[in-house]
């Protein structure tokens, strides 16, 4: 499930023939206030090529001296509104656009933040050891077999843990700090990697890891034998308490952890899937 | 003559992991310049709704970026169905300075 849609009015700052260029200060002001409203600014000038325009609404922003023409879209699509903003200081254009905004709904800053993992494919080699890690079901399979983020929606935010997982150092988090989860460079003699997958198989408590990660028999029986569920949970939760505690992970991913049963249900079904994906390339 | 670039700007807002002085000081100096330029309020926040801009965005030729680290920037991309061109450039604002930005974004080519 993909929430979080709605797309915002592109501004365009029209500083073309029939308009007044604006003071690169005010300009500069102008579109800071506005990018980090949530808001697409285009700036139209001379020198370089604009993106072509979708299907949103269009708010044409330009010292027309009190001429602000009437535009149609050749097309009929697009509906164009223009604004005179001559003599206007910076905060009354800001405060132009969004009167001219209205209620209609837009993803803002600050209300949520856009928090999900990203694979590299360039070094991804498909083994499907995060589908299998993540409790909260963020991957799955395409059609065609590859790993996919499908419902980056129930990422945990600010939850790297998955990125750890991955022997391929293939996953990243673009809003994360450090490299090279944030998407920096790897450096391939990385020493630390090993270290980072024990923390990991411990903080499943081991046998649930290992479980996933052999897909054998034997790990499978050794995990229901020799572990209650209360025991494995236990040891689970004390593990993430750890990462909690290093600042790693967030207190909240401990909170929302599903249950004993529906871990090891996710588990199996993940598997399942895993294996299909594994088999059929 | 050839075709001038298209130049994007991200300004990382929904979590503000690019330094402020640099993400301020290279939109002071597009906006200083004389060029068109196209600015999004943030990519990771496009990505995470597949927002089709990102298909106009990626369809565009000679396409200079400037947000952060480039393979994050390509993933996100790529992640969102519209992948892109393999020669777009792509300026990190966490780690270059305003100036080499602003100089490989403003660049001209001819
Ligand atoms: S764990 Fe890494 S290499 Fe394996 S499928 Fe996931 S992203 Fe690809
Ligand atoms: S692409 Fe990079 S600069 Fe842009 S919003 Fe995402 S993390 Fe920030």
């Amino acid at each position: 499930m993909i929430t979080h849609t709605h797309r915002p009015l592109r501004v365009v700052l029209y500083e073309g023939s029939g308009s007044i260029a604006l003071p690169a200060e005010s300009r500069a002001k102008v579109m800071m206030a506005l990018l980090d409203q949530g808001y697409t600014v285009t700036r139209s000038g001379h020198g370089a090529s604009a993106v072509p325009h979708d299907d949103r609404s269009l708010l044409v922003l330009g010292a027309f001296e009190g001429r602000a023409p009437a535009l149609e879209d050749a097309t009929g699509l697009v509906s164009i509104d223009t604004r005179d903003i001559t003599g206007l200081a910076p905060d009354a254009i800001v405060a132009l656009v969004s009167k001219s905004r209205g209620d209609k709904p837009m993803n803002e800053p600050g209300k949520w933040k856009p928090w999900f993992p990203v694979i590299d494919y360039s070094r991804c080699t498909n083994c499907m050891q995060c589908l299998s890690f993540c409790l909260f079901d963020v991957y799955g399979v395409s059609e065609d077999n590859k790993i996919q983020v499908q419902n980056n929606d129930n990422c945990k935010t600010n939850c790297p843990a998955c990125s750890r997982v991955c022997p391929e150092v293939a996953i990243m988090f673009p809003k994360y700090q450090a490299g090279p989860i944030n998407g920096d460079e790897i450096n391939e003699s990385e020493s630390g990697r090993e270290k980072i997958k024990v923390d990991i198989s411990s903080l499943l408590g081991g046998d649930i890891y290992s479980a996933l990660k052999d897909r054998s028999a034997a790990a499978k029986s050794r995990f229901s034998k020799e572990r209650s569920p209360d025991k494995a949970l236990d040891e689970r939760k004390k593990c993430l308490t750890k990462l909690v505690g290093d600042g790693f992970i967030p207190a909240d991913v401990l909170a929302s952890l599903p249950s004993t049963e529906e871990i090891l249900k996710k588990a199996e079904i993940a598997k399942a899937k895993a294996a299909a994906a594994l088999a059929a390339q | 003559m050839s075709s001038p670039a298209t130049i994007l700007y991200c300004r990382c807002a929904y979590a503000q992991v690019v330094p402020t002085g640099v993400k301020n000081d290279v939109l002071q100096q597009l906006c200083a310049s004389e060029a068109s330029f196209e600015t999004v309020s943030d990519l990771c926040e496009m990505a995470a709704h597949r927002d089709p801009r990102l298909q106009a965005i990626a369809a565009c030729s000679k396409l200079r970026i400037a947000a952060c680290y480039p393979r994050a920037v390509k993933g996100l991309f790529q992640q969102a169905g519209f992948p892109l061109p393999a020669e777009t450039e792509i300026l990190n604002m966490r780690t270059q300075t305003a100036a080499e930005i602003t100089e490989s974004l403003l660049r001209s080519d001819s």
